[in-house]
């Protein structure tokens, strides 16, 4: 039952959001010049990163907004949140 | 007449008040403010229940919610009956009936008492290695081995009592409102904090609200007058809330807890109507303050379990706060200088105490002085080896330690009582603490784990910290809490503090006996009967982890979850292990600290709060009309309309072919439409849908179908061209919500760059399709103002329009193959729409119809229903749906996984139809579909998605997915069921006016 | 040989007061080299080393465990067995595990206290109907036992379910599969491990992977915090922690890791004696051989690997309970726990080769991996042992999820309309 600070709202409960997953995969501008190796990879692979993750939640009970936050998986601690096009943290 | 061991009135026991209870169908009395446990203490009554394993006796060992003996039934054979409940923490109240658990025919006879008798063949983990013989029977074993399990019994009846839930936001959180915690909230709150404190018991104050002693002093004051006066200061803080009865149960992550209210339980029966009894608080505090307390420690040795065995300091609570003496003669064991404690209140009451043996060779402290001044024996250097009395302890013997306390030496002295307190010290309750996440540290000195890292904003005060004299706590609580809090100026100057103790302590935790281990019965955990034995034949079987020896001995798994034991357990693992404390892990504290009821966690969320309901704006008129009604997601749906006698089939058949051969008429409403606005809402669409969208004309609708990125279907629905930049596009009504989702991740996170703007509109229109060979006369009467020519209105278009002054949507757009109109008006006019259009049809046999119907109709049409004739495993080329796959647009959601390797391929299940070679045999949805079935394995060649009797074709019709199903038609294949095969021929999937004539009808 | 164990071992040991039991598995430290090391101590694990000394005459194996053997989702799942899947594959595995699971105690010489008390699904809506009737055929046509009940052979086969039409989501019918039931988590993990012991496979605990060595594409050993240990082979059955594993071997895995929460009540005497579950509602109960009921919640849409979920899932699931047994809402919840289940887009498992030569993986479980144990266990040693997977595991390799051939269990039963 972690607190999210919705960008656009202020901190809310999780509930409220819904998780997106993984951030900062972008969809291939260009799906039919993959082999289907590299669309898989796109569709399917993941990190699944055990520490800080970048991942994508969308306030659904709320403003609807998607955005980004820095979680470590490991404990739930959420170090930052970002906005959609932002470039993820370097720390 | 039992015996009366009530010595004298207490502050908290209510004398003119007194309260009659039946325990084990003995009517008893007891006074107000008593526990169950207390008011039959005073009643003599020691034996409360029996063990779970062993069935031993068993008596209340404790004052608190630790106790793991102590469970009855509550009110057995009602609907308000509970299993469980323990004995220490019930308060009493006028016609309360308990009985004991787990024994037949009766807690002094029980018959399971033979597998204390068997102990020697039922070592721990014994099921493990037995009951395998012969392979057949372990499900006959385990017939008796349940019925000997469990220990209460589960209600029978719906619970007739509510719960409820509420939020709380605060600043400061406390959690126990003894010495520390009451002194937390006084600096809390007077500054400025918005502080709650909670206490689980009914009365503030903890165990320092009835240390009466002289030899326990705060500023000169007896503590228990001086913490009152502090009671009665914070009792008038505007800022602090106080809460007894509530109990924390859980402590989660990001300072959220759990507490659970109890506003009833301690209630007559009869004064508990329409009352709330249990509110769940949902607490979310910027910070949070444990003052939790400590549990004290039993001692570990042979057949510390009999009845009359309590701990030292329960022994204490009842005689100075309920006045309840526990025995007549009483023994006291330890090995700190609690018990003396324990003692001073039974001297000082006159309540004899045979002798008090000590693990300790030397002790110094004014208490033992002023003992031995009233001539109590002390036998220093000693430890009980073994106890006496079945039902109820009548004695025990003695022998010395040795030097480093591994053996007893010397000869064995034995010596009468009739109730005995023990004193192991003192584990500080940090189970909230490691819920939250918080790691812990061992303290050598006294072998307590104390916290050491807070996960959260949170701090530890008073003994749950390991400060456990009276001393540590007031001081270090003072300083603590005003660092935590960020307090420059408190209340609280110095203490001047006296106390008849000192903290030595001599800990043994498995005290030797002049019986080998093997023949003792030392028990760790009193509930399941696991002994030290237990853990040590574990560890001697290579069960090493903390873990593990719980799991393989079952200790700490009872309904106290180990509070007493786990820590025994530990150190007897590390002594037999040679290895430190906390090196094969300290066990984890789950949630909750207390069990929780169920219907405290669910709330108001039953019966029809279960979920919410979702009802059209015409839901009424079906309900008067007779509609029976299908739960489709949250919404209700008319399933079909049954007149008088009509079964579903015969309803459906009747409204099938009124539909087509008159006018049919149906609640669309509850489809998702979503408004789509902005100057790239085409492009949007043609990214979304796999048909192209650019070219539609204002004023055109369009079927569109929606894959999932692997290529899957996942939505289909028609989409209108409102505007240049402005459509609506209606969705399945169980997909709508998570359509709108996908639309609006794709939007915001990968097409930033799209002028688009999406809304669900659903709730606010009502969707009000007609159809049929009449529909066109119908609604032309409703609206009368609107050209419903085929020129200006033609199929697959739409029209703004009013019915009289109100706006409203009209398209023309058809689910059944008829003609078919479809009136969206906001929501609050659909009912009056609906009846008008029930008005003007009358003349044209205008019938209503439901989603049987609806499904009926469509099938007949081959139109799919996505979510039956599709199952995420369907391409729309599987679905033969070729022609509404672009081939020319670049990309749309899950183009590029059409292509890959196994969905290029030709032979995957692919959509037909299905005709019976008896046109009567109706065939069942969910049936497989098979080309051989003299081939064993059977190979399932698909299963059939839709069935009806179509009355209108005057057949049995189905829709199905095959493997390779489109190169099949006319091909015979087989419906093997239970008793018999149905014989069927793959046709085309539309069986109804394949031209789409009927879209223009002309009667 | 080790101690048989049985009714007499035990009278002849009590003249003895157990003091003579031999350990149930050593603790070794472990070798510089095996032919094969398994990662992750759980059920599946240990299951796959006792088949690969057993089946495949491999005896110079470890399996190396981070904690405490069947410490993770082993022993933290809610115990229940069944095969009634519906695709194929699915039901090939499953049943092909539930055979295994028939003589399991008899073969371990350990009592894994398999119950075939029946596992019965619920329909709420006119879907579930069809979806659990097509699910019965197929299980029919493969060979599985499988029902279809109506409501009132839902209630009579469990009676304390609330099967009144009045409810929210009234129960419309269900299916039972009776050869279906639960078993004792712990014992199963143990049992294994015991029996591998005994053939001579190092299990060594407390031992966590640190990182995995390849040489080109070829696996060469893995870095441990017992130091390196060089193998031939290395399967991984890592559930939750499979990702972890994965990214040492640079290699990417279809799988998300979320936690997955459990409860039980105080035990009391029998009152459910079989398993019911429904997915429309969520809500899966059973009553354990202790008396305690066993209430299986749902996960988290969040990756987390902290084994605690949130208490909105708890509550939903009570929710649940009390719809479908409005007798049990004075029972109290004693505790509840987190797990942290891998899974799959299509959910279901991988048991298959990987990129890297000598590395395999056994993963994607999902929320109902253990059931499969002793399945799972034969066939990836079969795979690990053959370098090929039996067919019984071929449709479950990781080349599906570029292919598209999915096996889709979950997406079998989707919503609509």
């Amino acid at each position: 039952m972690f607190l999210i600070n919705c960008p656009f709202c202020g901190e809310r409960e999780q509930s409220e959001f819904k998780a997106g997953g993984e951030a900062h995969i972008e969809r291939p501008k260009q799906p039919t010049e993959l082999s289907d190796d590299e669309w898989a990879e796109f569709l399917f692979m993941r990190k699944n990163i055990k520490g800080v993750q970048f991942e994508r939640w969308n306030h659904a009970h709320g403003c609807r907004k998607w955005f980004n936050i820095a979680r470590d998986t490991s404990n739930d601690q959420i170090k930052t949140v970002y906005k959609m096009g932002e470039k993820p943290p370097v720390e | 007449m039992s015996k009366n061991l009530r010595f004298k009135s207490s502050k908290l026991v209510d004398e003119t008040y007194r309260v009659s209870f039946k325990f084990n169908d003995k009517t008893y009395y007891g006074y107000k403010g008593d526990t169950l446990a207390s008011a039959l203490l005073a009643n003599d009554v020691h034996l409360v229940g029996r063990s779970f394993k062993y069935h031993r006796p068993r008596g209340i060992m404790t004052a608190g919610s630790e106790e793991p003996n102590a469970i009855i039934q509550l009110h057995d054979n009602t609907s308000r009956t509970e299993p469980n409940v323990r004995a220490t923490e019930i308060e009493i109240y006028e016609g309360l009936v308990a009985s004991s658990q787990n024994c037949w025919p009766s807690v002094n006879f029980d018959i399971g008492g033979i597998n204390n008798i068997l102990s020697p063949i039922l070592p721990a983990g014994f099921y493990y290695k037995t009951f395998m013989w012969p392979k057949s029977f372990w499900e006959k074993y385990e017939y008796f081995i349940r019925k000997s399990a469990g220990l209460g019994k589960s209600p029978k009846e719906a619970d007739p009592d509510i719960y409820e839930h509420k939020y709380i936001h605060c600043d400061v959180l406390i959690i126990g409102a003894g010495l520390s915690g009451i002194m937390a909230a006084k600096m809390s709150a007077k500054n400025g904090l918005k502080t709650l404190l909670v206490d689980e018991k009914s009365f503030l104050g903890g165990s320092t609200i009835y240390d009466n002693s002289e030899f326990s002093k705060i500023n000169n004051q007896i503590t228990s007058s001086w913490l009152e006066k502090e009671i009665n200061e914070i009792s008038k803080l505007e800022n602090l809330e106080i809460k007894t009865r509530t109990s924390v149960a859980a402590f989660h992550g990001y300072n959220f807890l759990l507490a659970r209210e109890n506003l009833t339980d301690h209630l007559p029966i009869n004064q508990r109507e329409n009352k709330i009894r249990h509110r769940l608080l949902k607490i979310r505090a910027k910070k949070v303050i444990s003052a939790t307390g400590a549990i004290e420690r039993p001692l570990i040795f042979d057949n510390n379990d009999r009845p009359g065995i309590l701990l030292s300091s329960a022994i204490k609570k009842y005689i100075d706060l309920y006045g309840i003496a526990c025995g007549e003669n009483n023994i006291l064991f330890t090995n700190n200088d609690t018990a003396y404690e324990t003692a001073m209140s039974l001297v000082q009451r006159g309540i004899k105490i045979n002798a008090i043996i000590d693990n300790r060779e030397e002790i110094e402290s004014k208490l033992s002085y002023e003992l031995e001044k009233n001539n109590i024996r002390i036998f220093k250097g000693y430890t009980v080896v073994d106890t006496y009395g079945y039902k109820r302890i009548n004695g025990l013997s003695i022998m010395q330690l040795s030097k480093d306390g591994q053996k007893v030496i010397g000869k064995k002295i034995k010596l009468s009582c009739d109730s005995l307190g023990v004193s192991g010290g003192w584990t500080p309750a940090v189970h909230l603490f490691t819920q939250s996440g918080g790691k812990l540290k061992f303290r050598e000195d006294d072998q307590v784990f104390i916290p050491n890292k807070y996960p959260s904003d949170q701090l530890s005060i008073g003994s749950c910290n390991g400060d456990l004299s009276l001393e540590d706590i007031t001081t270090n609580t003072v300083l603590s809490v005003k660092k935590f809090l960020n307090i420059n100026k408190t209340d609280y100057k110095t203490f001047e503090i006296i106390t008849g103790i000192n903290k030595s302590k001599r800990n043994i935790w498995l005290l030797p006996s002049d019986k080998i281990l093997g023949k003792t019965k030392s028990f760790v955990d009193y509930q399941n009967d696991a002994t030290a034995k237990d853990i040590k034949l574990a560890l001697r079987e290579g069960f090493r982890s903390i873990e593990h020896v719980k799991r393989y001995t079952t200790t700490g798994m009872g309904t106290d979850q180990g509070k007493l034991g786990n820590m025994h357990a530990l150190g007897i693992i590390s002594e037999t292990a040679g290895t430190k404390i906390g090196e094969h892990g300290t066990t984890t504290f789950r949630p909750p600290y207390t069990p929780l009821t169920f219907g405290t966690i669910v709330g108001r969320n039953v019966g029809e709060f279960f979920d919410i309901i979702r009802r059209t704006p015409i839901h009424d008129w079906h309900v008067a009309n007779n509609a029976k009604f299908e739960n489709v997601g949250q919404w209700k749906r008319a399933w079909y309309y049954p007149k008088e006698n009509e079964n579903m089939h015969q309803a459906v058949q009747r409204e099938s072919k009124a539909a087509r051969d008159y006018a049919g008429i149906l609640d669309a409403s509850t489809l998702g439409k979503i408004d789509i606005q902005g100057t790239d809402a085409s492009e949007f669409l043609n990214r979304v849908y796999t048909n192209a969208w650019s070219k539609l004309a204002i004023g055109k609708c369009r079927y569109g179908l929606m894959l999932n990125e692997d290529g899957m279907v996942y939505d289909d629905g028609v989409t209108t061209r409102l505007d240049e930049n402005h459509y609506i596009m209606t969705t399945t009504t169980g997909g709508a919500a998570n359509v709108l989702g996908k639309l609006e991740d794709y939007l915001q996170t990968e097409w930033p760059e799209l002028d688009v703007y999406l809304s669900s509109v659903t709730d606010h229109y009502a969707t009000i399709s007609v159809c049929g060979p009449h529909s066109k006369k119908i609604v032309s009467k409703v609206i009368p103002d609107l050209d419903f020519s085929d020129e200006k209105f033609p199929h697959m278009s739409f029209k703004n329009t009013k019915i009289g002054q109100i706006k409203c949507r009209v398209m023309r757009i058809s689910f059944t193959g008829e003609q078919s109109y479809e009136i969206n008006i906001q929501s609050n006019y659909g009912k009056s729409v609906w009846e008008k259009c029930m008005e003007e049809g009358k003349d044209f046999n205008i019938t209503p119809y439901g989603t049987e119907t609806m499904h009926l109709l469509r099938a007949e049409k081959g139109f799919i229903i996505v979510g039956q004739d599709t199952d995420a495993t369907m391409t729309p080329i599987d679905l033969q749906m070729d022609w509404i796959v672009s081939k020319k647009k670049y990309d749309f959601i899950g183009k590029r996984s059409l292509y890959r390797s196994d969905t290029i391929k030709d032979d995957r299940k692919q959509l037909v139809g299905l005709l019976t070679e008896n046109p009567k045999e109706v065939l069942e949805e969910g049936a497989q579909i098979v080309a051989d079935i003299t081939k064993s394995p059977i190979e399932m060649l698909g299963h059939v998605t839709s069935s009806y009797y179509s009355p209108n074709l005057n057949k049995s019709i189905a829709l199905g997915v095959v493997k390779g199903g489109k190169k099949m038609l006319g091909q015979k294949l087989i419906i093997p069921m239970e008793n018999k095969n149905i014989n069927v021929t793959v046709a085309h999937p539309v069986f109804l006016d394949e031209e789409g004539e009927r879209l223009n009808a002309k009667l | 040989m080790k101690n048989k164990y049985s009714i007499f071992s035990l009278i002849k040991n009590a003249f003895s007061y157990h003091e003579n039991w031999e350990k149930a598995w050593k603790d070794p430290e472990p070798k510089k080299e095996y032919d094969a090391v398994i990662v992750g101590g759980g059920g599946h694990g240990l299951a796959t080393a006792y088949y690969l000394a057993k089946k495949h005459n491999m005896k110079n194996i470890a399996v190396v465990e981070k904690g405490w053997i069947g410490g993770g989702n082993t022993g933290r799942n809610t115990t229940i067995i069944r095969s009634n899947y519906l695709w194929d594959a699915s039901a090939g595995l499953y049943d092909h595990a539930l055979k295994i699971w028939e003589g399991l105690s008899q073969e371990l010489n350990y009592n894994v206290m398999f119950s075939q008390r029946g596992v019965m699904n619920l329909a709420h809506n006119l879907q579930d109907v069809r979806d659990l009737k097509r699910r019965t055929h197929a299980n029919r046509l493969n060979g599985i036992d499988a029902v279809y009940l109506n409501t009132k052979e839902v209630k009579k086969f469990c009676p304390i379910i609330n099967t009144s039409q009045d409810i929210r989501y009234p129960v419309l019918g269900g299916t039972l599969q009776r050869r279906a039931g639960t078993a004792r988590h712990d014992a199963v993990a143990w049992g294994y491990a015991r029996g591998a012991d005994e053939m001579g496979v190092d299990i060594i605990q407390n031992c966590e992977v640190k990182g995995v060595k390849r040489n080109g594409d070829t696996v060469e050993g893995i870095e441990t915090t017992k130091g390196f240990i060089k193998a031939k082979k290395i399967g991984v059955v890592a559930a939750g922690h499979s990702s972890v594993i994965a990214n040492m071997a640079g290699l990417k895995l279809p799988l998300e890791s979320k936690p997955l929460q459990a409860l039980v009540s105080e035990p009391v005497k029998p009152i459910i004696d079989t398993v019911v579950m429904s997915n429309a509602v969520h809500a899966y109960v059973s009553q354990s051989d202790k008396g305690e009921l066993v209430i299986g919640a749902g996960t988290d849409d969040y990756i987390s690997y902290s084994q605690k979920g949130s208490h909105d899932i708890v509550e939903g699931t009570l929710n649940a309970i009390l719809e479908l047994y409005p007798i049990f809402s004075r029972m109290r919840m004693l505790r509840q726990w987190g797990g942290i289940v891998d899974i799959c887009p299509d959910a279901s498992p991988i048991i298959s080769k990987t990129s890297i030569k000598g590395l395999y993986f056994n993963c994607g479980w999902g929320t109902g991996g253990f059931k499969a144990t002793p399945g799972s266990g034969d066939l990836f040693a079969h795979t690990i042992a053959n370098d090929e997977p039996h067919k019984l595991n071929a449709a479950f390799n990781l080349n599906r999820f570029v292919s598209g051939d999915l096996v889709d269990e979950h997406g079998a039963a989707a919503v609509a309309h």
